[in-house]
């Protein structure tokens, strides 16, 4: 896809987390009518642009590593990307994605697909159509670099709005102690 | 090998999905499935927590209806405790299960489906988008945020925080709600009957616009569930289940929705993560229902506010011969309605001198070893069901959420629209949306309904009998 102004290119892309850091990101409210006249967003779960994009200039990440195609589009993102940001506890620690990594994949998927399913169980391994769960669920940053973490279970609108703003400058944002937490 | 289409990922709806069409040797449509894709396992690693984390670990299998899992996983604790909660903690639960409502029927009117409305389901994709929506309606999708800002602040004032609020627990909520509060809430809902109202009338103008292309949108007869109050009201947080068949006939009422494993199912296929849950009753096929906006619209006698009702009754003409609306695109319409109806509810909650008692908690130890939570979510009723022992650890947990509830109409809607727009084998861009448009009336929530989410790059493919590509799209 080429260049069709020069306004910055800003994608979002969604890992294994729920969503929640993409709420966040809306939660800017007005403010993305501002951020809208700033910069074109190329790639979303909002937006209907299907394959990812070259050269964009910021990559917002949410989720944790967790099933192979998490994996590749990891990938994916950081050969195409200048900034990416792990926006949020599940890209930055593997937070409540994670804590499935303490059962092993046939256990999880046992409980819901046999013990909780009918008496014709079918487990979920067409794995031309589904995606395979790797062992663990992981942070983004053991897979690819990352440039910026957004800490927060989701990160608020305002450490978002000053990440983005950041980031158009051309600035790796540099958090003040009120935006490090975690939950 | 059948000839497969894929369209990858399914995009403007809450998470992570993809679509094959399988065509047969003549190229037409055999079926169509939808896939989901990304896999959480909430049921097994919940074990062993306590209860009363149970609301906050919950709600995070949800960033978009959050404040509904919180609520189903409080009431779950309530009938742990065994314990009435107080007057005040219910409104209190009411008010933000209608928030809920408002921020994410907003979410999926304005933010999701509407560039289809306003822009075309053939218009360019680059710009079919919220973000593209600014350039041109920019007064239009400012209302859209403001709408889903009011059901944000709302939580927010009530609970500290937007997102993953711990506010609810077993036994009520954590706070009341002071009168200064209550009217800075007070103070939003002109705005938000007007710009409801704004979006009932260009819906209106849309349902005119597409009538050739609708009647493919998942227009099918299957049954319908959802709450109801005692007098049959449109209902919300307490209630009993009722089911309807798509002719409009009432088949089952008044069941005890703390008792949902006696009526359904759920059924696991090798292709999607999603399963598919069914009336037992009437079997696997003839059990498939819809849960959600248009399945609540249909099964209530009436709606308790004036506006809603007034909607309601012209939403009623509409279904013609059969008592119920069977076409699927009419969620939208349903969900307007509900829109309306949360407002107006609000408002009445917010003015009843109850909400703001003093008293929102009640305490009490283990006293049950099970309970289950029942609530209507955005996109239908939701139950949470935990099994403890006596110091409250998790034994088991079930998880029945709305999406689910939804999947076999989600795939008979794409087979539909598939069946009705794909022609010799060719695909196009404004097909291939359209077959998205019709999963996305469902509103689906990937997110809550396998405990996971994500988006990928679409790619479409046309494989013949053989396992040949015919023909391939890429956007
Ligand atoms: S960090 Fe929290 S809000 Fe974000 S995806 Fe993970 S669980 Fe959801």
């Amino acid at each position: 896809m080429q260049k069709v102004d020069s306004k910055p290119r800003v994608a979002t892309v969604w890992l294994g987390g729920c969503s929640g850091c993409h709420m966040s990101f809306l939660d800017m409210d007005e403010r993305l009518l501002e951020l809208a006249d700033r910069i074109r967003l190329v790639y979303s779960p909002l937006a209907d642009v299907k394959e990812f994009p070259r050269d964009v200039d910021v990559t917002f990440v949410e989720g944790a590593v967790s099933n192979e195609e998490n994996e590749h589009m990891a990938h994916i993102v950081r050969r195409n990307s200048r900034y990416v940001v792990s926006l949020g506890d599940c890209a930055v620690t593997g937070n409540v994605t994670a804590l499935r990594n303490k059962h092993s994949n046939v256990e999880i998927i046992h409980r819901s697909y046999v013990e909780l399913a009918d008496k014709t169980p079918s487990l979920p391994i067409q794995f031309n159509t589904v995606a395979q769960l790797l062992p663990q669920a992981r942070p983004l940053h053991e897979y690819v670099n990352v440039d910026a973490f957004l800490h927060g279970c989701p990160p608020t609108a305002d450490q978002i709005w000053f990440a983005v703003n950041e980031l158009l400058e051309g600035r790796v944002p540099v958090f003040s102690t009120i935006y490090l937490r975690y939950g | 090998m059948s000839n497969t289409i894929t369209i990858e990922p399914v995009s403007r709806i809450e998470g992570h999905a993809k679509i094959t069409i399988h065509l047969d040797s003549k190229n037409s449509v055999k079926t169509a499935r939808f896939h989901v894709n990304e896999f959480r396992g909430f049921e097994k690693f919940c074990e062993g927590r306590l209860m009363w984390e149970m609301p906050g670990i919950t709600s995070r299998i949800c960033g978009i209806c959050p404040a509904s899992h919180l609520i189903a996983s409080a009431k779950a604790g309530d009938e742990i405790l065994a314990i009435a909660i107080p007057e005040t903690a219910e409104n209190l639960r009411r008010i933000l299960t209608l928030a809920q409502w408002i921020q994410s029927h907003a979410l999926s009117f304005f933010h999701l489906s509407s560039p289809d409305f306003l822009l075309g389901f053939d218009s360019d994709p680059a710009k079919r988008n919220v973000f593209g929506l600014m350039e041109d309606h920019r007064d239009l999708v400012r209302r859209g945020i403001r709408l889903r800002k009011f059901g944000q602040e709302v939580i927010e004032i009530l609970g500290g925080r937007r997102i993953h609020t711990p506010w609810a627990v077993a036994g009520g909520v954590r706070e009341p709600l002071d009168t200064g509060n209550r009217d800075s809430m007070l103070g939003w809902i002109p705005e938000a009957k007007e710009t409801t109202r704004i979006a009932l009338t260009l819906f209106k103008e849309v349902l005119d616009k597409y009538q050739q292309d609708i009647v493919s949108f998942g227009s099918f007869r299957s049954l319908f569930v959802g709450l109801v109050s005692d007098k049959g009201d449109l209902e919300y947080y307490h209630g009993s289940l009722r089911v309807m068949d798509g002719l409009g006939n009432v088949i089952a009422d008044k069941l005890d929705a703390r008792r949902y494993f006696d009526y359904f199912a759920e059924r696991a296929e090798s292709w999607s993560f999603l399963k598919f849950p069914y009336y037992k009753k009437l079997g696997f096929q003839r059990g498939a229902y819809r849960v959600g906006p248009l399945a609540r619209v249909n099964i209530c006698d009436q709606i308790s506010t004036p506006l809603a009702e007034a909607e309601r009754v012209q939403f009623k003409e509409m279904t013609g011969e059969a008592g119920a609306q069977n076409n699927s695109f009419y969620y939208h319409y349903a969900r307007l309605i509900e829109l309306l109806f949360a407002v107006e509810e609000m408002e009445r909650l917010l003015n009843d001198p109850v909400t703001l008692g003093r008293t929102t908690r009640s305490k009490a130890l283990i006293n049950r070893s099970e309970g289950v939570g029942a609530a209507e979510a955005p996109r239908g009723i939701l139950f949470h069901h935990y099994t403890v022992d006596e110091n409250g650890v998790l034994q088991k947990v079930n998880l029945l959420i709305a999406t689910a509830q939804n999947n076999s109409a989600m795939n008979r809607t794409v087979t539909q629209i598939a069946t009705q727009f794909i022609d010799d084998a060719k695909l196009t861009e404004g097909i291939l949306n359209r077959i998205e448009a019709g999963i996305r009336c469902f509103d689906p929530c990937l997110s809550c309904s396998t405990h996971a989410l994500g988006a990928m790059p679409l790619h479409v493919q046309l494989v013949s009998e053989e396992g040949i590509i015919l023909d391939e799209v890429k956007r």
